[in-house]
């Protein structure tokens, strides 16, 4: 398929002098061309950090957006986690009036630019698409997420920030900035509140500047959209680790906060429980990442944090973060990168659209594949890992067939870095400095509906509660618990 | 904020920093340490242990020695001068009792993740033996404040330039051995010194535990890079550390985790890796 920009420009174009400013009919709708996303060419990209998919055109965005049936029943809005407006967005697109577009996803999300790019609109909005039904194809419904995108790179800078209520006097504390917290501190902040973000990195974004890497989500957005919450008044904190730097308790005890949202993620890698995985060459993909994306490791000339060089690397895990460590691992100029999956690629969490694009790169999916340990050199180096072949069985209890291993099928397989990103623990220093917070087998914290935890004046949401999820859900929660806390500070 | 009040020079290339910064001050103990970074750009972030604070004027104090790029810039800045991030108090602080009679072993820069736990012990009603060791004289670090604070102290160098010419083992094992077993110890320096310590006092049976200092990004917990076994077990210095059993840490395993960015990394630190082991 041909992803150049030029050429899918030409089209667009040519398609849109055919239809521009005409009423068109649900038929006429119906045969619209669905607009692909122009992204860089997969040979070149494979050996640059820039973003990987480069947007649409004006001519795209309106033309996607006029493929919306504007159906009475809307499902594409229940599919939404924050619940978008989206028909009455992609109307005011398809007649090229994007600034009013954004205009409606700002009513319901703060990070259009984001999620535009890393929700999983296949598996959300667009899954339940009148369109997509219609074509009996959901790969052929609107592409509510693109036209998302375009509306929020072409318009953020000229929307005014969010209105900000005059100050009610109570202050709330929010831990963590990544998605949950940025949506609960908007929330909580046009509310009036005074409201303080509390940071342990050096930066504000959570996941979404540690995580997410630069050819999926470029860190200048993440940027903006911290600048936004500044601009609406939300003190940032970084350096700040609650728990350490100060007691949580402290913060409401002492410091005179009405209230506190914990948004502070999953963040303790799990490991393989394997032997050799203290071996050099053996990262977690959050140390991987991290390494790459917020120290900017990549940038060999200017940054001091180093990462491990690597010919050969091993994934071990089949979800959106090894899918972004493996085509880092690349970017890094790695020559053969195996993404190693226990079951196959119809039951990969990882989004297909990441998938696509990791094998276009050139990464090698092994699948029905795991590993079982670890081999090292005498220098303590990584030099293979011994593999086991899978079939799959029964479903289990996640409703996917559970993987049964072959025995007798140990294979070598020669690596020098193996990366392993099977998720994440909830981290277990609040809730140790923390007694009164209730937390469920897993570590994470206990909410109710509105996402208040076991401790007075606490609330949570986002990974520290669903454990690992995405980054739509974790803004979901943040927002349910921002109206949650609004009411009891209207009470109080 | 963070602000350098005060710069210091200790020895040749061992810096001692009174850094500005009351939130932590206030809320750090013994054992526990901080991340440092010089920008929030290009900088690396590395740990660094809470050498002595004072709530009153909001400080706390930093010893480092210069041997790698960051420290290298850090031992550039002078008072007045801010750093750019400071994060802490992080770890778990060390538990302090009342042991009875308790050994502080030291190496090089050890000393100084050594001092606020000795001095803690001390408070405790320990009777505290200090033993410093260094290459030689112009290395030897915090002698003067130890002195304050042990009932006795026993300095080593390598070439014999102060004190006793040995390894901090020999007066270790001497003790043992005496009539005053040792109730507790702890040790913290090199690797390879903290190796050979732990491997002194274990056929005594002195229980012994041992600060390790490896290679970190976020200090939270998040990365996993501090990672090392401990009783065979996945333990991270950064979250269940920095203090663990010295009987039962893997050393070996820890001192090549250490070298993983060798080759990445100023070689004009070898000769100092030659002498004590790594310590990033």
């Amino acid at each position: 398929m041909n992803l150049d920009p030029t050429a899918l420009q030409q089209e667009a174009v040519h398609v849109w002098s055919g239809l521009d400013g005409r009423p068109l009919s649900p038929k006429e709708r119906l045969s619209i061309p669905m607009q692909e996303m122009p992204a860089q060419d997969p040979l070149a990209r494979g050996k640059n950090m820039s973003e990987v998919a480069l947007g649409y055109s004006a001519e795209q965005a309106k033309i996607e957006a006029s493929r919306c049936l504007q159906c009475k029943t809307a499902p594409c809005v229940s599919g939404c986690p924050v619940s978008i407006d989206i028909p009455r967005f992609l109307n005011f697109a398809a007649q090229g009036n994007f600034t009013d577009a954004l205009g409606v996803i700002r009513e319901a999300s703060l990070l259009p630019a984001i999620c535009g790019r890393v929700c999983p609109q296949e598996s959300q909005c667009q899954a339940p698409c009148t369109l997509g039904k219609s074509l009996k194809n959901p790969l052929m419904s609107v592409a509510i997420g693109r036209v998302e995108r375009y509306v929020a790179d072409t318009c953020s800078d000229s929307l005014p920030p969010p209105a900000v209520k005059p100050a009610t006097g109570k202050k709330v504390a929010v831990i963590g900035s990544g998605p949950a917290s940025m949506a609960a501190a908007a929330d909580l902040r046009q509310y009036g509140h005074a409201v303080t973000m509390f940071e342990a990195f050096h930066k504000p974004g959570g996941v979404l500047v540690y995580g997410i890497p630069e050819f999926r989500l470029p860190k200048a957005i993440v940027e903006r959209e911290v600048n936004t919450l500044r601009q609406m008044g939300v003190d940032i904190q970084t350096n700040f680790l609650v728990g350490r730097t100060r007691k949580l308790k402290d913060l409401l005890d002492k410091d005179g906060y009405d209230a506190v949202f914990v948004g502070t993620g999953a963040g303790l890698p799990k490991f393989m429980k394997i032997d050799g995985e203290n071996l050099v060459g053996v990262f977690s993909a959050n140390e991987y990442l991290t390494r790459c994306n917020l120290m900017k490791a990549y940038d060999d000339g200017r940054a001091a944090t180093p990462i491990y060089r690597s010919k050969k690397v091993a994934v071990l895990g089949g979800g959106n973060v090894a899918m972004d460590a493996a085509r880092s691992a690349l970017r890094l100029g790695a020559q053969e990168v195996s993404v190693v999956y226990r079951r196959s690629l119809e039951e990969m969490p990882a989004r297909q659209e990441e998938v696509h694009h990791a094998q276009e790169e050139g990464i090698q999916f092994l699948t029905l594949k795991n590993a079982q340990r670890i081999l090292g050199d005498d220098q303590g180096r990584v030099k293979a890992i011994e593999t086991l072949t899978y079939v799959l069985g029964d479903k289990d209890a996640s409703g996917r067939r559970s993987p049964v291993a072959v025995h007798g099928s140990e294979a070598l397989l020669e690596v020098d870095t193996v990366i392993v990103a099977i998720g994440n623990d909830s981290n277990p220093l609040l809730r140790q400095t923390t007694p009164e917070l209730e937390v469920n087998n897993h570590g994470n914290f206990v909410v109710d509906a509105g996402g208040q935890t076991s401790m007075p004046k606490v609330w949570a949401g986002g990974d520290i509660v669903l454990g690992a999820a995405t980054v739509i859900l974790a803004m979901g929660q943040g927002r349910k618990a921002a109206a949650s806390i609004q009411r009891f500070l209207a009470e109080s | 904020m963070n602000i350098i009040r005060e710069k210091t020079q200790l020895s040749a290339d061992v810096y001692q920093l009174v850094v500005e910064a009351p939130l932590i001050a206030q809320e750090r103990k013994a054992g526990q340490f901080i991340i440092l970074q010089l920008d929030s750009t290009f900088a690396e972030r590395i740990p660094l242990t809470i050498a002595d604070a004072d709530t009153t004027t909001g400080t706390i104090t930093l010893i480092f020695q210069a041997v790698g790029g960051t420290t290298r810039k850090l031992a550039l800045k002078s008072a007045g001068d801010t750093i750019e991030n400071l994060l802490g108090p992080l770890g778990q602080p060390t538990h302090i009792k009342n042991y009875g009679r308790v050994v502080c072993v030291g190496g090089g820069i050890g000393v100084a993740p050594l001092y606020p736990i000795a001095q803690a012990l001390k408070e405790a009603g320990n009777h505290v033996t200090v033993i410093l060791g260094a290459r030689n004289r112009d290395l030897v670090i915090l002698e003067k404040p130890m002195l304050a604070i042990a009932d006795q102290l026993i300095l080593c160098t390598d070439d014999g330039s102060a004190g006793q010419k040995a390894l901090v083992t020999a007066p270790l094992k001497a003790l043992c051995e005496g009539p005053q077993k040792p109730d507790f110890a702890v040790a913290i320096g090199p690797p390879i010194m903290m190796k050979f310590c732990a491997e002194t006092t274990r056929p005594f049976g002195v229980p012994t535990f041992c600060s390790l200092n490896s290679i970190m990004v976020d200090g939270t917990g998040m990365c996993g890079g501090c990672r090392v076994t401990v009783g065979g077990e996945m333990k991270f210095v950064c979250v269940d550390g920095p203090e663990f059993n010295a009987h039962l840490v893997d050393f070996d395993n820890m001192m090549l985790r250490s070298k993983a960015y060798r080759a990445q990394e100023q070689t004009d630190h070898d000769c100092f890796i030659l002498q004590y082991g790594v310590q990033k």
